[in-house]
């Protein structure tokens, strides 16, 4: 690889992502809990468990229907936060600005920031502003870390998947992608496709009070579902069979998608997560999630097996059945 | 058929899968998907494992990136190096590897190049980027070509004197023919691209029964679509009959789009093109016609192209003739990966390498 120089592809979150930060990032920075590759890092500090995770946020276009670079920038980390079964609590935002960018826009994306935060109920408290000449990045770049407190009892992890296990979905799929792409190329789709962005930590709050017992919590973010649930999959060392008829997808999605030749099991998600569930809380879960609003459309989408290890399989609509592998680098460059 | 309800689809697949294994029995076949879309599907639905052994679907040469020839490729990387260029493509060009490079590793390292998702988006890049000669790489066959066309003609209209096309484009029946006259592909019937046929109709293919006596079906992209398509192509081989027929009623009229053909036919003449693994087919590909000439990059804009090298051991064109099953290809999975293609078909989205490999040759392991 040294000889090689970054394309884009190996930011898109599939395979490529995984080559990097496997062959450059892990020789580096290996230990314990970096090989845990959970959403963040699940600490111990002074008997206290804290989940701890950090995003850096690059999307164009800045504002998008449904959410902006600010809103997504809170949302990604308070979820990546609660995706460990963790109540975030402060976050961190650094800024890279591009000189010339309009301080209006940056108001505007500072609102959205704060809006998000109050909503998710964490509070924004260290940061860093830098700015670099015109050129040097693409109007506003930012990263935000988050650290949040892990529920008593709770045990999260992509290592605990077991067969047997059901799979719910939180909602309908794809939608982040396509508002973002939508509006980047002036796609006018058939139906109007907003971006799902929200925090999803009140959901998961609710969630694990009422079933602690919830083994894997994940947010579909880029790599889609897809690339999601085959990471888990390799985590767990099981299989994974999901039913096509089950997965929850809108028609203006569909739409969109058969337009642009794309699989929604691959887009983007900001406001979405799987459970992996045992079989005797699935109702219970279902139900809770069910009566919030980012889960009201939750379903149980397929469940664990055994073999093959490390592979997900499809039992499509005409009732065949495929693999479906991990996103292998897209053609969407910087969506989310 | 999107208006089936699941328990519908689910019956009629059944119902046509049991068909074919009773209509089948007792011999081998092999049918040939001359399009991308269709192998896509197949795997995508699961198609080959609801299929009985003894039907094998084969891709032919249906997708248009795979069969686009390596020194196509040159030209653009050769192009892409030029500063005053901006070169604007279907993503799906980006990976595939040329004698020497990839338009995707010149993009990283500073070439100009955007990835759009119509040919008209690369004209919006021309008006916006008066400095650059803006070139698209127009690659496809009769689906795409006519909106290539239509992005000439409004360049034209506008008086675009920066947009460029370097044309690729082909056609389907030529290929088809080739195919058969070099009498090793030994095809028992073909499943015929819908969307090419939406376009010409269905006369270009007369000649499949006519003149080789080989049943061919027009098929839509649905997995039931097709499952009927080889439903009817078994019913005619049973019959040892050998007809053109029409599956994809709903969207591919007898005789195709003229409006669309008017427009091919207006800025484009056929012309003698070389295909990936095929090699040169006469009259199988499109050139713009001289008064147009104006926006032909080869042309206008003149470029040294390296020396063209295929890469040793790759089998992409016995692939695409379907004389080899990418399993047997003694690269695949191994040094050739969808990460790191090593020749065409592992790259697009819609090659026959790429669909084994992502789909896991389409039977499930349990
Ligand atoms: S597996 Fe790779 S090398 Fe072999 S034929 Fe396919 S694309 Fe070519």
């Amino acid at each position: 690889m040294s000889n090689e120089c970054v394309q884009l592809a190996h930011g898109s979150g599939g395979k490529l992502s995984h080559d990097l930060i496997k062959d450059v990032m892990w020789p580096a920075f290996a230990n314990e809990i970096l090989g845990e590759m959970n959403d963040g890092a699940q600490l111990h500090i002074s008997g206290c468990r804290l989940a701890f995770s950090t995003d850096s946020y690059v999307v164009k276009p800045l504002f998008f229907p449904g959410g902006d670079i600010g809103k997504l920038a809170v949302c990604g980390t308070v979820n990546d936060v609660a995706m460990n079964g963790a109540l975030p609590l402060y976050l961190s935002a650094g800024f890279v600005l591009e000189e010339g960018f309009p301080i209006a826009d940056l108001q505007r994306i500072v609102a959205s920031m704060q809006q998000a935060a109050k909503e998710a109920g964490v509070h924004i408290v260290t940061g860093d502003t830098k700015v670099v000449e015109k050129g040097a990045v693409d109007g506003i770049y930012i990263n935000t870390a988050g650290i949040g407190k892990i529920m008593d009892g709770i045990h999260i992890s992509g290592k605990n998947a077991l067969p047997g296990q059901n799979i719910i979905l939180s909602g309908y799929l794809g939608e982040h992608s396509l508002a973002v792409m939508g509006e980047r190329h002036g796609l006018q789709f058939p139906q109007s496709v907003r971006s799902d962005c929200a925090p999803l930590n009140g959901l998961v709050e609710a969630m694990l009070t009422a079933v602690p017992k919830v083994a894997v919590l994940r947010d579909p973010t880029r790599g889609g579902l897809a690339t999601t649930l085959n990471e888990i999959a390799l985590q767990s060392g099981v299989g994974i069979m999901l039913e096509e008829t089950h997965i929850p997808i809108s028609s203006a999605v569909q739409a969109a998608c058969d337009i642009l030749g794309f699989d929604p099991l691959y887009l983007a998600n900001e406001g979405k997560m799987v459970v992996f569930v045992e079989p005797e809380s699935t109702n219970q879960v279902l139900d809770i999630m069910q009566q919030h609003v980012y889960g009201s459309e939750a379903r149980v989408i397929g469940t664990v097996v055994k073999e093959p290890r490390g592979q997900v399989g499809l039992r499509t609509r005409i009732g065949g059945v495929r693999l479906l592998d991990m996103l292998v680098g897209d053609q969407l460059p910087r969506i989310c | 058929m999107l208006s089936m309800t699941n328990e519908e689809v689910k019956k009629a697949a059944a119902f046509f899968t049991r068909e074919i294994e009773k209509l089948a029995s007792g011999r081998s076949l092999r049918l040939m998907e001359v399009c991308g879309t269709h192998t896509v599907s197949i795997f995508k639905s699961g198609i080959r494992q609801l299929l009985p052994e003894n039907v094998e679907l084969v891709s032919g040469p249906g997708c248009p990136v795979c069969v686009t020839p390596n020194e196509y490729l040159d030209t653009a990387i050769a192009y892409s190096r030029k500063s005053d260029v901006m070169i604007t493509t279907f993503g799906d060009m980006l990976k595939v590897p040329g004698s020497s490079s990839t338009l995707a590793k010149e993009k990283a390292q500073g070439s100009d190049i955007r990835i759009v998702y119509s040919s008209l988006e690369a004209l919006e890049f021309a008006a916006k980027n008066p400095d650059k000669k803006v070139i698209f790489l127009a690659v496809g066959f009769e689906t795409t070509a006519p909106t290539a066309a239509a992005a000439i003609l409004m360049a034209d209209e506008t008086h675009l004197t920066n947009f460029y096309v370097l044309s690729a484009h082909k056609l389907v029946p030529p290929a088809l023919r080739a195919l058969l006259a070099s009498g090793k592909s030994h095809v028992d019937g073909f499943l015929l691209p819908g969307h090419v046929s939406a376009i010409i109709g269905l006369q270009p293919y007369d000649f499949l029964s006519k003149e080789y006596h080989i049943p061919g079906v027009v098929a839509g992209f649905e997995p039931l679509d097709i499952l009927q398509a080889v439903y009817m192509l078994l019913l005619q081989i049973h019959d040892q009959t050998a007809r053109l027929e029409n599956q994809y009623s709903r969207i591919v009229p007898k005789e195709g789009n003229p409006s669309a053909c008017r427009i091919l036919s207006q800025v484009y003449q056929q012309s003698d093109a070389v295909w990936r693994g095929l090699g040169k087919i006469p009259n199988s590909g499109m050139s713009i016609r001289e008064k147009y000439q104006a926006f032909d990059a080869l042309l206008n804009i003149p470029i040294i192209v390296e020396e063209t090298k295929e890469a040793s051991q790759c089998q992409c064109g016995k692939v695409l003739r379907g004389l080899l099953q990418p399993s047997n290809c003694l690269l695949f999975g191994k040094a050739c990966r969808p990460e790191h293609p090593i020749g065409s078909c592992m790259v697009s989205v819609e090659g026959t390498c790429a669909a084994w490999y992502k789909y896991g040759a389409g039977r499930w392991q349990v």
